[in-house]
């Protein structure tokens, strides 16, 4: 195990080189120069060339990205060229919030999607069955941000039982059951393609094992049908959702852009579309270097739990 | 024709290709055949294809089938609901009219999505048959590259793209092609590498053809069918994410009619005219699912087992 989770984490290296330096490439790449961004139409050339040093555009490429990367590390990663403010004090509290709505989408993704996978592969065919595989082709097939919308007009101005925007009520009561409130439409809204995907997977890995033959030696065996399932059945079927899950996970914090425009909420998402539209790069690179690396880490550690489940992975991979 | 080339080494090969060939031009009609035969027995399939060409169709003939000029702006009739008088389904919240900007919209829509699918097909394939079949030091590189690309979820790797680029619709069209490249190369990799063991491209190599020939002429054909499904599952996955970036603001721009644009538009005003935002969000809805129907019997008749796209 020991050998595996070192072997996994120098992979890490070459992948995070190329993330940074897709990151870093952004800023030499766009169109337009941060300089003239920062100083204004106006400036003269003097005033250019100053700001150009000041923000080491005069260095060498390598110099620059060695640099960026050193300031990165320590958590400096630039200042916003509209607010002035660091990038960093700017991305890590939207991303807290961001993280307490993905890991509330992805909590109801896995145990929905599970349960329902489960559920509908032990009774192939039946209306439930039916009925999943229905709503699982809906859910991969709806735009999040007319399933948001759709939300919002059915729960917050049809049926107003919901807030439709935001994180917490300004001018009202406020604290965690307020939070949990804004927090459901967003993480319904979210989950729902997670869901619909994990629920697909889980059915068909599911199928696949039942069918297998250790399954009907056990039940040759006369053992409890729920020890069937439970012990040989899901135990097995369940080790490669667990990859697809920390896939699932990308999609939850890349997916989360759309869904937190749609419903207001003040999210790392949100943030990185703002900066785009107003061409704030260092905050658009802060958002994309933290959601990329995050997602980084969370596959790994998918591929990590994935192995201790399963011994075959260590020895073959 | 490379047979020609390898006559005289490989002397009893000669009376057997052109009769294999024979044999298998009339087994590749048989198959078609079959394959057409189950495709048209699946009813969700038929209903998918049918429901798609049904919208592209619309799109194709917009300037005869919209009743009203899509950017027709007309103060007095803003947010009517659908079924007034002249328009069918109420206008916007600048009087236009809902359906012709439907119609002319998914000119938009369904362009994006086809443009960047043959983008990241035609450099995905290239690179994924390369990459298997070359093996060796190509195979490391893209694979590296691959590596990189995938390490993006994919909607965060296309935003970059779009905020290198800047906001607009030809640097979405691109965006979403260029983000789209790694997972062809993948599954075209992985096919290209089963694909390399077969007898049938030992026997090219045994004539004497080129690495380029085998991929071109023998490699390529054998992966038609995996193309063909991967493709028609993954235009519509396309479609959704161009619109989602137009909704975001980064793609079509107002006031091109562009169903995630149209949305995105009238967004403020859901409470007041929820039909405005609702139809063109249904409509994205209808082509993707009819895509995946599709695209699902595409791959049930032809056999073909595939990685869905996370």
């Amino acid at each position: 195990m020991a050998r595996y989770l070192a072997r996994r984490a120098l992979l890490l290296l070459p992948v995070m080189l190329g993330v940074t330096l897709v990151v870093f490439a952004m800023m030499h790449l766009a169109p337009g120069d941060p300089a003239v961004v920062m100083a204004g139409p106006r400036a003269t050339p003097e005033i250019l060339a100053e700001v150009r040093r000041y923000l080491g555009l005069d260095q060498p490429l390598v110099w620059q990205y060695v640099t960026w990367i050193a300031h990165a590390v320590q958590g400096d990663l630039g200042r916003s060229i509209r607010q002035g403010e660091q990038v960093t004090s700017l991305v890590l509290p939207r991303f807290q919030d961001s993280a307490m709505l993905g890991l509330t989408a992805f909590a109801l993704a896995s145990v929905v999607g599970i349960s329902l996978g489960v559920l509908s592969a032990l009774h192939r065919g039946s209306l439930l069955d039916q009925a999943v595989m229905l709503v699982s082709m809906l859910g991969v097939s709806t735009p999040a941000f007319f399933l948001g919308m759709l939300l919002i007009v059915v729960f917050a101005f049809r049926w107003p039982i919901l807030p439709m925007s935001g994180l917490q009520n300004i001018n009202g009561p406020s604290g965690p059951l307020d939070i949990a409130r804004h927090l459901v439409l967003p993480a319904i809204t979210l989950a729902a393609p997670s869901t619909t995907v994990i629920a697909r997977m889980v059915r068909a890995s599911v199928m696949e094992t039942v069918g297998l033959d250790y399954v009907r030696t056990a039940r040759a065996k006369g053992m409890y049908e729920r020890l069937v399932v439970n012990r040989h059945i899901l135990k097995n079927a369940l080790i490669p959702v667990v990859t697809l899950l920390g896939l699932q996970v990308g999609f939850l914090l890349g997916g989360a852009a759309i869904v937190e425009v749609v419903f207001s909420y003040p999210g790392i998402g949100n943030l990185m579309v703002k900066s785009i539209v107003e061409r704030d790069l260092p905050v658009t690179q802060g958002c994309v270097l933290l959601i990329a690396s995050v997602y980084v880490v969370v596959n790994i550690g998918a591929d990590v739990v994935q192995a201790y489940l399963d011994p075959r992975i260590r020895v073959s991979a | 024709m490379t047979t020609a080339t390898g006559v005289g080494r490989t002397a009893p090969a000669v009376p057997v290709a052109p009769a294999g060939a024979m044999a298998s031009a009339h087994s590749v009609r048989q198959r078609r055949h079959r394959t057409l035969r189950r495709l048209l027995r699946n009813r969700a399939g038929v209903l998918g294809g049918v429901l798609v060409l049904g919208i592209a169709l619309a799109a194709v003939l917009a300037p005869l089938l919209a009743p009203h000029d899509p950017d027709q702006v007309n103060l007095v009739l803003r947010t009517k609901p659908p079924g007034t008088p002249g328009y069918l389904l109420g206008t916007d919240i600048y009087g236009r009219d809902l359906l012709s900007r439907l119609i002319w919209g998914g000119r938009v829509s369904l362009t994006m999505g086809l443009a960047a699918m043959a983008l990241s097909a035609s450099i995905g394939i290239s690179l994924g048959v390369l990459s298997g079949y070359l093996g060796g030091h190509v195979d490391t590189v893209v694979m590296r590259v691959v590596d990189v690309m995938l390490a993006f979820p994919y909607i965060l790797l296309a935003i970059v793209i779009v905020a290198t680029l800047g906001p607009g619709l030809l640097n979405t069209m691109l965006a979403i092609g260029i983000a789209g490249i790694a997972f062809y190369v993948r599954v075209m990799r992985g096919v290209a590498v089963s694909t390399r063991e077969e007898v049938f491209v030992d026997a090219t190599r045994a004539v004497g053809a080129t690495d380029l020939y085998i991929m071109v002429r023998t490699i390529l054909p054998a992966l038609v069918p995996y193309i063909i499904v991967v493709c028609s599952l993954n235009v519509g996955f396309l479609i959704l994410e161009a619109a989602s970036l137009s909704f975001l603001g980064l793609g079509a721009q107002p006031p091109t009619s562009e169903w995630g644009a149209m949305l995105a538009e009238a967004r403020q005003y859901v409470t007041v005219a929820p039909h405005v935002v609702l139809i063109p969000g249904l409509m994205i809805l209808l082509v993707v699912i009819g895509l995946n129907l599709f695209g699902d019997g595409l791959r049930d008749a032809m056999d073909v087992r595939v990685v869905e796209q996370s």
